[in-house]
């Protein structure tokens, strides 16, 4: 199945894109999709442990199971300002 | 009335966002606004960059305002947050909120803004005399 995802803020300048297509197998989870970034780009480590996920733009636990056509974001801490 | 919720790379308008919550059942109209400060943790700050993941930001927005309307009953609110490249001084978001009543609107601005922050994927980069910094709240 295919997958979206796009990039933002500091895991965008990382990456150095702003989304991609990602074919990936039927029963893949978020969080094997973080591993799969992780091991392809090893600088997103740090901005990803402290970040939280997003599909279809609904927060989401890592655990959840990703389907055919999903927006998956990695989402960095946000709040700057006070 | 429908909140309006707007994201935006053009500089914000407060006096149009007053307008579209006015109304003559409003008896007190707060509004917040966020603007560019030039330092920051002891650094100069240049300018900021905002990036934002503009349609899943609207929803939470959304979702803000529904929330701040059951708590407090506000009928009227309006937010714009602006993205891209800002400097000192320009303002980056604005919240106003019209009530019946002033309490209601304070504690609705102040929940909205405070709530936006940490639930909204918007993220600021600070652009400072030594380098660039994504700010983590």
């Amino acid at each position: 199945m295919e997958i979206r995802i796009r990039y933002f803020a500091s895991i965008r300048e990382i990456v150095g894109q702003t989304e991609e297509l990602l074919t990936v197998p039927a029963t893949t989870r978020v969080t094997d999709v973080r591993d799969l970034l992780l091991a392809r780009t090893p600088p997103l480590q740090l901005v990803l442990e402290r970040s939280v996920c997003a599909v279809n733009r609904r927060y989401v636990p890592v655990e959840t199971a990703l389907h055919d056509g999903d927006e998956l974001v990695f989402i960095p801490p946000t709040g700057g300002g006070s | 009335m429908e909140p309006i919720i707007l994201l935006t790379r053009e500089p914000l308008n407060r006096d149009a966002l007053i307008a579209a919550v006015s109304h003559p059942s409003i008896g007190g109209i707060v509004t917040f606004e966020g603007v560019v400060r030039d330092n920051a943790r002891g650094k100069q700050v240049h300018y900021l960059e905002y990036d934002a993941y503009e349609e899943m930001a609207v929803q939470q927005i959304r979702t803000i305002i529904a929330d701040a309307e059951q708590r407090w009953g506000i009928e009227r609110a309006a937010v714009a947050h602006r993205f891209g490249r800002l400097e000192i001084g320009e303002a980056s978001v604005i919240i106003v909120v019209a009530s019946p009543h002033r309490a209601e609107a304070f504690e609705a601005c102040r929940y909205i803004i405070d709530t936006l922050k940490t639930t909204v994927p918007i993220w600021k980069k600070e652009v400072a005399t030594n380098g660039e910094t994504w700010v983590e709240g």
